[in-house]
């Protein structure tokens, strides 16, 4: 690479962007390993903020970790077969379909929340139990799950392999398992992988939809910038982007994946 | 099992999760919009009431210097990125696809680390340099979880350029600049119309972000937040929030018939 004025402009801009992501990361990171932050990191480095993070949100990690697969199980029976439905009949209706569950990206999550409570809320029981906030995860992370499986089906011959299992006697069932599946199992991993790292993350429709007693990762998180002290917020934002930042990188190397194979 | 039977079995558990809590909850929530003292007048009210409009158009003027700012720098880095391979592009771009995965109150919190009162920019310089409360932070915000996503949008309309264009346009005298303005530009333009409508609706509807910044700060999402909990005023939430779904939904189907992909509104 030749350095060039415009090519040096170009990183410094680059860099300097760089920086601005990564420093106040890089920041909450320290900030929940030292003993104390105003002092400064002459103070030493310590665990003990982590352990306080464990004791007092325990109950909110676990949570998510909960909603997380309980979301992954639910788009999974819902959105891998309604994929290939979508893709079997790629008409008119089918796009439509696929753009109405899609709304949830386009729509902000408050105002669905607020629509969820609009229509729910006076129902106690589902109101206040876990199952109201997986809808509202479900509902987010569907159209990613129909999306990611649908584009890898879409790309391979579908009506070829099914026609020739049917030759050899294959039912619909038995094709649906043995064929659909197992070829969509790339657009299958970065759907799935996808689901849990927004689930993990979500915030604004959990917000509302969330009760004193059920709060999730991202809500215990809010709270502890809120009441807490500098060192428990980061540490608790350290606890965050260890389970966070492995997850993604997993989502997009699945996502390449799958996007190479539909192409 | 005959065929159709198992496609309609397979469409079933999607058609019934939609209508029940897709559907439904948004008629309901227009419904509701109307069910106020002024019934639909209420649309018609929130344009007569300074606050709201007041509200609305800083909410679209911020959204708006977000996305042409993310725009601006997302598309320099991106090119950048796209076009030179060097030790450490890996890492690089690690860091700029980052924050994808991070919730609006995590930006939010990293705002105040770097803007705080306890802030880097607090303790480094002399002075009191506190701005993540004030509009200047929530601006440095929306930023943050912006520029990964219109940076991914870059670099992936990048990739489909032709490179025999620009070897042309070299080849017949142009100099760097007016290759990049007069062949990647336009190029890239349908792309960059999308990612910034992408950036803009985001933006209009971040609302993680503002409630850890923007408390003293007007914007719609914390207004429709702060009119359904504080002044239990639901027919306002509800006409607010069909305005700004409204709004997002449009701006983000005309992006996507200017161009393709769509990453996830959040933040």
């Amino acid at each position: 690479m030749r350095l060039t004025l415009p090519r040096l402009l170009q990183l410094a801009v680059t860099l300097l962007t760089a920086a601005f992501l990564i420093v106040p990361a890089i920041q909450s990171i320290l900030a929940g390993l030292t003993v104390n932050y105003f002092r400064g990191l002459s103070s030493g480095f310590t665990l003990r903020w982590v352990g306080e993070v464990w004791r007092l949100y325990a109950d909110s990690i676990l949570l998510s970790m909960g909603l997380a697969v309980a979301c992954l199980g639910v788009t999974l029976v819902i959105g891998v077969p309604a994929a290939y439905a979508l893709a079997k009949n790629p008409g008119r209706l089918s796009r439509i379909l696929e753009e109405f569950i899609s709304l949830p990206l386009a729509v902000p999550g408050l105002a669905l929340a607020l629509a969820l409570l609009q229509l729910y809320g006076s129902m106690t029981g589902f109101r206040t139990s876990w199952t109201f906030i997986l809808v509202g995860h479900v509902l987010y992370t569907l159209p990613f799950m129909v999306r990611s499986v649908l584009a890898v089906l879409m790309a391979m011959d579908l009506k070829s392999l099914e026609e020739s299992a049917a030759t050899l006697g294959a039912s619909t069932v038995t094709r649906f398992r043995t064929i659909v599946v197992p070829n969509a199992m790339p657009g299958i991993l970065a759907g799935a992988l996808t689901v849990v790292t927004l689930s993990i993350g979500e915030f604004n429709l959990t917000w509302m939809l969330h009760t004193p007693y059920l709060k999730t990762l991202p809500v215990g998180l809010a709270d502890s910038y809120a009441s807490m002290r500098l060192e428990i917020a980061s540490a608790y934002t350290l606890v965050f982007f260890v389970m966070i930042v492995p997850l993604l990188m997993a989502m997009q190397w699945a996502t390449d994946r799958a996007q190479r194979i539909s192409r | 099992m005959a065929n159709r039977t198992f496609i309609g079995l397979c469409l079933l558990p999607l058609a019934v999760f939609s209508l029940a809590f897709l559907a439904l909850p948004l008629v309901r929530l227009v419904m509701a919009s109307s069910e106020g003292t002024e019934g639909w007048g209420i649309y018609l009210q929130i344009l007569q009431t300074p606050r709201y409009l007041q509200t609305l158009l800083q909410t679209v003027l911020v959204s708006l210097a977000v996305s042409v700012v993310a725009l601006a720098i997302s598309t320099t880095a991106g090119l950048f990125l796209a076009r030179n391979r060097f030790p450490g592009r890996g890492a690089l771009l690690s860091v700029l696809t980052l924050p994808l995965a991070f919730p609006g109150v995590v930006v939010g919190f990293l705002i105040i680390l770097l803007g705080g009162r306890q802030g880097l920019f607090n303790t480094l310089l002399p002075g009191h340099v506190v701005f993540a409360y004030s509009l200047l932070g929530l601006f440095l915000g929306y930023l943050y979880f912006s520029i990964p996503r219109v940076l991914l949008t870059v670099m992936a309309a990048t990739e489909k350029l032709d490179p025999a264009l620009e070897e042309a346009a070299r080849t017949l005298g142009a100099s760097p600049y007016r290759v990049v303005f007069d062949v990647i530009l336009p190029g890239l333009a349908p792309s960059l119309v999308a990612a910034g409508a992408i950036a803009f609706a985001t933006a209009m509807g971040a609302f993680g972000t503002a409630f850890t910044l923007a408390t003293d700060i007007d914007v719609l999402p914390m207004v429709i937040y702060t009119e359904f909990t504080l002044s239990a005023n639901i027919a306002m939430a509800a006409a607010l929030s069909v305005l700004l779904g409204l709004a997002t939904w449009v701006l983000l189907l005309l992006a996507r018939s200017f161009a393709g992909a769509t990453v996830a509104a959040g933040g």
